[in-house]
């Protein structure tokens, strides 16, 4: 294998794409678990977005509303596990455990007259500048707009919660729900419209798979990437910026494993595709080891149930 | 008018009959899904929940699938109870059979009494082993157990695939991802001629009296369900959090071990890489559906295991994907959780009249 630059700027590229669920994923959960919700249903809802997008790109033949598709039905499917979660108060592991289970179930009924239907070719931004420039082009260019979103949106999200009164406002009700209760926000409302965006995001992270990074409908394509999203945002002590770099190391990780097995590598397949796994576990053993560290970062109330008496 | 309030206690007999109203709405929630797919409902559903248990050998089935539900669900139980949330059980199981199918591969061309036991045996500590994993990070390191559990599931199923692949593939199986066939003697019994129940389901009976005795009986019990109410009261009470967390986890595992073990040793006969639909995960459901009572979980994996042979069944005759199993699993955790709600809030309608005389 020749390591020469123009080898390493398509691998870099490479591991951009195959990050992008993740960042996707992770930065939305991000935001549900900053309101103090814990919702582990993100493996549903991305696999729910994988086949409504696809599904609508071959029945509309649209690309645009496939990829609004996905994220309405990813509002959908989330607005269950909000309903249950809000209004009931059911516990959140539960619940999101029934969303996964769900989910899946539900793609792969949806998706059974979709198996085997060649995806279309989504169209790429900036390609002739991918192929004139070295090492630089392939890495910034040519890829699709769901990228360059997936690319900004940590940066945004950190914005959001750091300087907007909103984002202030989804902090507050994550740390000390009753607190801002009694500062008049409304608190169930608040989660809501956090665990409706998370789904959303979920939502164009399971397209994104479908539609652009392989173009078409395996059931149960998600394979735990949704789970890997959830790690990633302990991961990232609930900081958008470090689910970036979890992200590209996650992705490194699965497109390194890819080239190892193309070069014949002598360790057997399996082993490299545990790697991620067992990555996130000793992660979270590392970070996990420093409980203080742990709690100045975790949103208090994430996972409890709120209940205010009308 | 409506008023909600909250309710003080929880009634007991409504705590055990809401699994019943989240059942009735689950099989409604199907009916609906299936109309809207175009289907007959109350055929699809017939197809889905009378036929497949409308014979000797149908009943047989769902006993066989309802044992390791049942086992791993018992198991789950424990480490519930005492807020400890272990959902690689999918892990433990594929562990367990793991190891006990190294074991029986090891006696392949023997036959002997003693090598179904050693089978059992060494699926239970695979299981238990795996499931330490967890316990073990979330005890010293303070590591979230759902997110450890969960990732080994992955790794144990690619461990697996690897094996059969690899290693223990079959030498005379022309490449299959197989392993040898286990000798008789690593087979369990079976209870009838023709049918594929076998003696495994004593194991889950055998546990769901052993768990009734611990969690009722018992000392360690009675740790498991404080610290399971409240995590402050055990450590004002002095009980040791740590080795209880590993004590649960160890139940759970080898009940998940030995239902991999049952697995393999009584319908399959052999390693490969499909060992189980996601009992492990779907056990999940079994135990919340039974309130996490022994008994309540016997009803409620045969309610459970009936979702995976209806979804079979249907996809013969109607020709739709087995996932819709996952579909109806997933209606009856959302369907109970959400009938909870009347456990801890009284819906009251209020009469005016009344109203107006106390103003």
């Amino acid at each position: 294998m020749s390591l020469d630059i123009s080898f390493i700027g398509i691998l870099i590229g490479s591991i951009m794409a195959s990050s992008v669920p993740l960042i996707l994923a992770a930065s939305g959960e991000l935001i549900t678990e900053r309101s103090g919700v814990l919702n582990l249903g993100v493996e549903g809802m991305m696999i729910i977005g994988a086949i409504s997008g696809f599904a609508l790109m071959v029945i509309t033949d649209n690309l645009f509303i496939a990829i609004v598709g996905s994220m309405f039905s990813g509002v959908i499917i989330s607005l269950i596990f909000g309903f249950l979660t809000q209004s009931l108060l059911t516990n959140h592991v539960a619940t999101g455990l029934a969303l996964t289970i769900f989910g899946i179930g539900l793609s792969a009924m949806l998706g059974k007259n979709f198996v085997g239907i060649p995806g279309k070719e989504f169209p790429i931004l900036f390609s002739s500048l991918r192929e004139s420039i070295p090492f630089f082009g392939p890495i910034l260019f040519g890829h699709s707009i769901v990228l360059y979103f997936a690319f900004a949106l940590p940066f945004l999200t950190n914005y959001f919660l750091k300087k907007t009164k909103l984002g202030l406002v989804v902090r507050a009700v994550g740390d000390s729900p009753v607190s801002a209760s009694n500062q008049g926000i409304n608190v169930t409302l608040v989660r809501y419209c956090c665990i409706l965006y998370g789904g959303a995001m979920c939502g164009l992270a399971g397209a994104y798979l479908s539609l652009i990074y392989t173009p078409q409908w395996i059931e149960n394509m998600t394979a735990g990437r949704g789970w890997i999203a959830l790690a990633l945002v302990v991961f990232a002590t609930w900081s958008p910026i470090k689910v970036l770099i979890g992200a590209l190391i996650f992705g490194g990780i699965t497109i390194l494993q890819l080239h190892m097995q193309a070069i014949g590598f002598r360790i057997p397949v399996q082993f490299l595709s545990a790697l991620p796994y067992l990555m996130t576990i000793i992660v979270l053993v590392v970070i996990s080891r420093d409980s203080r560290k742990i709690k100045l970062n975790t949103p208090t109330s994430l996972g409890r149930i709120f209940y205010k008496e009308k | 008018m409506i008023k909600i309030e909250k309710r003080n206690d929880v009634p007991m007999a409504l705590y055990f009959f809401t699994p019943f109203i989240a059942i009735i709405l689950t099989i409604l929630g199907g009916g609906i899904i299936f109309y809207i797919l175009g289907f007959n409902p109350i055929e699809a559903l017939k197809f889905y929940f009378i036929t497949p248990i409308s014979n000797l050998y149908g009943l047989s089935e769902l006993l066989l699938k309802a044992t390791p539900l049942c086992l791993i669900a018992i198991g789950l139980s424990f480490c519930f109870k005492s807020n400890n949330w272990n959902i690689g059980a999918e892990g433990q199981l594929t562990f367990g059979a793991i190891v006990g199918g190294g074991v029986a591969l090891l006696f392949y061309n023997q036959e002997g009494f003693y090598i179904l036991p050693l089978v059992i045996l060494a699926g239970a500590i695979g299981g238990m082993i795996f499931a330490l994993i967890p316990a073990i990070l979330k005890t010293y390191f303070n590591t979230n157990e759902i997110l450890v559990s969960l990732m080994l599931v992955y790794v144990s199923k690619l461990l697996l695939d690897y094996l059969v692949v690899g290693p223990w593939s079959n030498p005379e199986g022309f490449n299959f991802p197989e392993t040898r066939q286990f000798s008789d003697s690593s087979r369990m019994p079976l209870l009838f001629e023709g049918l594929r129940i076998h003696a495994g389901i004593f194991l889950a009976l055998a546990a769901v009296m052993l768990s009734w005795f611990i969690l009722y009986k018992t000392y360690l019990g009675f740790q498991i369900k404080v610290s399971g109410l409240s995590l402050k009261t055990a450590k004002y009470a002095g009980f040791k959090g740590k080795t209880m967390i590993l004590v649960v986890f160890m139940i759970s595992g080898a009940c998940a071990g030995l239902a991999g073990v049952g697995e393999i040793t009584g319908p399959i006969g052999q390693l490969h890489r499909m060992i189980s639909p996601d009992y492990g995960f779907t056990a999940i459901i079994v135990a919340f559906l039974g309130r996490l009572n022994p008994f309540g979980i016997i009803f409620a994996s045969l309610v459970v295991a009936l979702t995976y042979l209806g979804a079979e069944t249907a996809q013969i005759f109607l020709q739709i994907p087995k996932y819709t199993g996952q579909v109806f699993q997933g209606m009856i955790l959302f369907f109970l959780l959400a009938s909870d709600y009347l456990l801890f809030f009284k819906v009251k309608i209020l009469n005016l009249k009344k109203n107006e005389l106390r103003h």
